[in-house]
């Protein structure tokens, strides 16, 4: 081996027990592009005879690698304690700095994935406007007018005097937004209408006059009860588990028929009775039925032609179940306590 | 509507399991809200057989009587009873059983002699008045059997949800009809112990008018009336009811009255058919007339109220006045009583809409006004006069006297349907074969008329059921007896929808992200509000509190503060997404979406670096929160200070429209607290245009700091603006990094320091154009500014 080369190998090896500085002392002895031992040696290769000049070449370059690595490697080594030696003694059981953090509210945390699991079934939002008319909230949905059906929804009203669509009412669910939907005439609808809603309820535990729900619609040609409940038993699986137990069993609302209602198996008792429902093993979670063929032709829309489903659920119902929150005016506070445990 | 299984078995005829039953009541679609059990004290009671009775040796009217309870041992007890005898079966309660009443058996000496347990009387279990003495058990059942397998005392009270279109599940047999056809069993009709053989036929069909024995009756509002079934009974004995009837009724929750009143009672649970029995004796004249109200006419209820009638209820009347608000509730003149002996049993159908405006007028809502308002059977009054008549006789003598009257001045009947089985496919997604269809409707009691060639079934469908009028009905009957449970759980194919998702949720949702991102979390208020906040009046209030909507929403997040003050919470970041409601046109008020947020407290949580200190957040955080608000929900405005007061700044549109504000808000603050600062804007939902990509700078910037004397009363705004357009195209930005006041300055006055950044696109540039520049700018601000100058270093 050419006698440079080799005592600039045996230097290599006190590269990894270098000082900071020493270390770029070195680098520049070494490596420095003006007065570097190797690089001058690289540089003094030119002269050499062919055959000398190859391998002595071959055996600088690898050097030179070598070298480099060492160097990065002893650099990072020792930045690695610097930074180690910046935290010795702190006691990093010591609390963090924080930022205030912003949270959705539980029902919107509820609404945000209902609407994610009904848009990959194609539904998009619609919404409309709280205040609406008795045509809009009861008779366009079929409603008889003046009869036992409307006492179910105990109506908070915003005129004493009717117009040409009756008194002006606060809408007691957002099915009045399958109305304006379907009015406008654009077919096929597959939508789903989230909304505050109200009813002359008083304030307590488990009532209040206002509530926030979630309706859907969808309506085309070929709609059929079997396209309903495949829908709903899908969405009900991917809320509450993918063995979630569902049945469907008959009730009344004017505007769908045949109407029913969508339980689960009871989440606190898996089925098998307990107080929280009654002792059925279920829980209601939705109203749903067919469109009503009436509310097609109310709408100007061929019911012989079209047909469709529609349900509706409340959203703190259901968030007051998963969060396992005992009281609904807990939702309407605005209790900073509350409000940041959800997110 | 309460329902009793016992009874439900009763038609069934075979037993029901509780539980069973709840589900398959829900199936039936009358979910069950809860579930009472009924003298279930009774199942401790058990048979016990006396085998021995001795004279107690210290007193005479009591007995020792040795009872075998099904145990191995005797037990010794002490009986009162005059009619306690060797060899026969009474309910026995051993020691520690609870009877109805709350007593709870123990064991005791009487008159010195031991006794465990009570061999019981009717009375003691609750089940009759009867105190004479035990109650002997004419029953093979071994001794220990529970009293309630021999006497069928124990049930369960069914409190069940009937839904206003089917009035036909407000009693036992429609009820019993919907178990009976969901497995396609078949329904039979209770017996009535004791009733005899009536020699009653068809009863007699009249038209307006007829005569009953002596007794005239008249419809004169057919409208309201359209059919009206009527007995007379004589000699009828008025007392208590005897076990068997009081039971039923009691598991129901009806309070027994006397037998007459009870019949007629258990006739509306059992058919859905309200009745009334007049007392005949009492009715003048001998005439019954179903008519108007007069005007100013008056009527003492069976409750006792003096309730002023008029002409838009309908009355049954005698010659003198009214006797009962039809419908509704009976009159106290005509009310039976112990002293009566003939009646006037009467069975009318009534015309909802009449029934519930009279009740509301009224403010009398009863068991009948409730099932005429939902439509009773028309067709059924005379079965129902029947029933009522057999139980009657079955418990107090008497006669029918004539027949049974059916004034019925015009028949008309329920409607013929026409049903596709097509149909049925489409709405359902299944075929359902035609003889299944058939089977379905008949069970639930239609008849299928025929079976025309076009395809169509024509169904007419039974009296109690109102809510079957078009072919969509028939074709949820289809579906309910079919099963939903039966259809498949197949996702089929779909097309989307043809509308784009909601901009105003689209916009929400941007919101809540970026507000959250703030830190600020989500409040959701009850937009009722007291009337004080709102000018959108609630016409029926439930509470003072709730009178109004809501005109803004910041005074909502406040209040939200004020309680988060309360529970000594002194940092609080809030912010709503909602609908602020105005008085609009007509009675439609005019409603905007907004977004506000309150924030008061701490910048940032305290930290032990900072000695636990954190400074307050102060209008510069708020003036932050707004830009960011204001950037999400109006694009296009911008933020300025508002001209009309010091301590606000708005959100002005392009088009010079405020569409929000921010500033101090007024609460209740306590001395810990810090200040409240909110802001409150309008939601545009408009789509946002697409963003496009700005280059990045490929050339080094250059900043220049300027330190520059504002007197008083000059903006830093207007000065910013002068720079900007003196400093020409080069000037890239201008930030301002420090404002000073105090000593060294003219008083009032102020050093603001402005960061100059300037860049050119595709060159570096040089120091001398930079300085031109500043030069330039520094002029403008000068020339247009008066008293700006630069301040002295």
């Amino acid at each position: 081996m050419h006698p440079a080369l080799a005592r600039l190998a045996e230097r290599l090896a006190r590269v990894p027990a270098l000082g900071a500085a020493e270390l770029e002392t070195e680098h520049v002895a070494v490596l420095g592009r003006k007065s570097g031992e190797l690089t001058a040696l690289l540089k003094s290769l030119a002269a050499l005879p062919l055959d000398e000049r190859k391998s002595v070449g071959a055996e600088a370059n690898r050097l030179r690698a070598e070298y480099e690595a060492a160097f990065a490697a002893r650099r990072a080594a020792l930045a690695a304690e610097a930074g180690r030696a910046a935290w010795r003694g702190v006691d990093l059981t010591m609390p963090a700095r924080r930022r205030w953090t912003g949270a959705r509210h539980p029902v919107t945390l509820v609404l945000d994935e209902i609407t994610a699991i009904f848009r990959e079934l194609g539904f998009v939002r619609a919404t409309g406007p709280e205040a609406e008319s008795e045509w809009l909230n009861f008779l366009a949905l079929n409603f008889p007018p003046d009869h036992p059906a409307m006492d179910l929804h105990d109506t908070l009203y915003l005129g004493e005097t009717p117009g040409p669509e009756g008194r002006m009412l606060l809408r007691t669910h957002t099915s009045p937004v399958q109305i304006r939907v379907l009015r406008e005439g654009c077919l096929p609808v597959r939508v789903i209408i989230p909304g505050t809603v109200y009813r002359k309820d008083p304030f307590d535990a488990s009532h209040a006059p206002m509530f926030t729900q979630v309706e859907g619609l969808a309506v085309d040609e070929g709609i059929s009860f079997v396209d309903l409940k495949a829908t709903l038993a899908h969405f009900a699986r991917a809320l509450f588990g993918s063995a979630t137990a569902v049945r469907f069993r008959p009730s009344f609302f004017p505007f769908t028929e045949p109407s029913a209602e969508m339980d689960v198996a009871c989440r606190i008792c898996g089925g098998r009775g307990c107080p929280a429902c009654k002792g059925s093993g279920w829980m209601e979670i939705l109203g749903c039925g067919m469109v009503h063929p009436q509310v097609l032709v109310n709408c100007g829309v061929d019911p012989e032609r079209y047909t469709g489903f529609a349900f509706g659920m409340g959203m703190e119902r259901i968030a007051m179940n998963r969060f396992g929150i005992p009281d609904i005016r807990l939702l309407y506070d605005g209790d900073m306590r509350f409000l940041g445990q959800f997110e | 509507m309460n329902l009793s299984r016992r009874w439900l078995e009763a038609f069934l005829r075979r037993p029901l399991d509780p539980r069973e039953l709840g589900e398959r009541l829900a199936m039936a679609g009358v979910p069950a809200d809860a579930v009472e059990p009924v003298a279930a004290e009774l199942r401790a009671v058990v048979v016990g057989l006396v085998e021995e009775v001795r004279p107690h040796p210290n007193a005479d009217r009591l007995r020792l009587c040795v009872v075998n309870d099904g145990g191995a041992e005797r037990r010794h007890v002490v009986c009162g009873a005059a009619n306690v005898s060797a060899g026969v079966k009474y309910p026995f309660a051993r020691v520690g059983t609870t009877l109805p009443g709350g007593l709870v058996l123990e064991r005791r000496k009487i008159r010195g002699e031991p006794s465990e347990g009570m061999l019981c009387s009717a009375r003691e279990l609750g089940l009759g008045d009867d105190h004479e003495g035990i109650l002997p058990l004419d029953t093979d059942a071994v001794p220990g059997t529970p009293l309630t397998e021999v006497i069928e005392a124990d049930d369960e009270r069914y409190v069940v949800d009937v839904t206003p279109n089917r009035p036909d599940l407000l009693c036992h047999k429609g009820v019993a009809r919907e178990l009976a056809a969901a497995d396609g069993t078949p329904l039979r009709m209770p017996e009535i112990p004791g009733a005899p053989d009536l020699p009653l036929g068809s009863p007699r069909r009249e038209g307006a008018e007829a005569e009953v024995d002596g007794v005239r009756v008249v419809i004169e509002d057919a409208e309201t009336c359209p059919r009206f079934t009527a007995a007379v009974l004589r000699g009828v004995r008025v007392g208590p009811s005897p076990a068997w009837l009081r039971r039923r009724l009691e598991a129901v929750g009806q309070r027994s009255i006397n037998n007459v009143v009870d019949a007629t009672n258990w006739v509306m649970l059992e058919l859905n058919r309200p009745m009334h029995a007049f007392d005949l004796a009492r009715l003048h004249g001998s005439a019954v007339v179903v008519r108007r109200a007069r005007r100013d006419e008056v009527l003492v209820t069976l409750d006792g109220q003096r309730r002023a009638l008029d002409p838009a209820m309908a009355v049954v009347a005698d010659t003198a006045g009214a006797q009962a608000v039809g419908g509704v509730m009976g009159g106290r003149e005509s009310e039976v009583s112990e002293a009566t002996t003939d009646l006037f049993l009467e069975c009318a159908w009534w015309l909802p809409a009449r029934i519930r405006a009279t009740r509301r007028v009224l403010g009398l809502s009863t068991e009948a006004s409730y099932r005429f308002e939902r439509g009773v059977d028309p067709m059924n009054g005379a079965e129902a006069v029947r029933r009522c008549a057999e139980i009657i006789l079955a418990t107090g003598g008497g006669e029918v006297r004539g027949e049974i009257v059916d004034l019925w001045p015009q028949p008309s009947f329920p409607p013929r349907i026409f049903l596709r089985p097509a149909r049925v496919a489409q709405v359902l997604g299944v075929d359902v074969p035609w003889s299944r269809i058939e089977q379905y409707l008949v069970r639930l009691g239609c008849t299928v008329v025929s079976k025309p060639d076009d395809g169509r079934m024509a169904v007419d469908v039974p009296g109690w059921r109102p809510d079957l009028r078009a072919e969509i009905d028939l074709v949820e009957e289809v579906a309910r007896i079919h099963g939903f449970g039966a259809l498949p759980d197949e996702l089929r194919p779909f097309r989307v929808g043809a509308r784009p998702d909601d901009a105003r949720e689209l916009a929400d949702d941007r919101l809540r992200d970026g507000l959250g991102a703030q830190g600020l979390r989500e409040a959701r208020l009850l937009p009722l509000v007291p009337a004080a906040s709102g000018e959108v009046r609630v016409v029926n209030p439930l509470s003072a509190d709730h009178e109004a909507l809501r005109r803004e929403l910041v005074g909502g997040l406040a209040r939200a503060v004020e309680r988060n003050w309360a529970a000594h919470v002194r940092d609080v970041r809030l912010f709503e997404i909602g609908t602020a409601f105005a008085p609009g046109e007509g009675d439609r008020p005019a409603e905007e979406r907004r977004v506000a947020g309150v924030l008061t407290g701490a910048r940032e949580p305290a930290h032990w670096s900072a000695s636990g200190r954190a400074p307050d957040a102060d209008l510069w955080d708020l003036r932050g929160l707004f830009e960011a608000a204001v950037a999400l929900a109006q694009p296009g405005a911008s933020v300025q200070v508002a001209s009309e007061a010091p301590d606000r700044w708005v959100a002005v549109r392009p088009d010079g429209t405020t569409a929000g504000w921010a500033g101090p808000v007024a609460a209740d603050r306590p001395p810990w607290a810090a200040p409240l600062f909110g802001f409150e804007v309008a939601i545009d939902p408009a789509p946002r245009g697409p963003v496009s990509y700005q280059p990045l700078p490929e050339t080094p910037a250059v900043e220049r700091d300027l330190a520059l004397v504002l007197p008083e009363g000059v903006l830093a705004a207007q000065v910013s603006a002068s720079l900007r357009r003196g400093a020409g195209r080069l000037l890239e930005a201008i930030e301002i990094v420090d404002e000073y006041r105090g000593a060294g300055l003219p008083a009032g006055a102020r050093s603001v320091a402005f960061r100059l950044r300037f860049r050119a696109a595709g060159r570096t540039l040089r120091d001398a154009e930079v300085d031109a520049a500043v030069e330039r700018g520094l002029a403008a601000a000068r020339e247009e500014v008066p008293g700006v100058s630069l301040r002295a270093t």
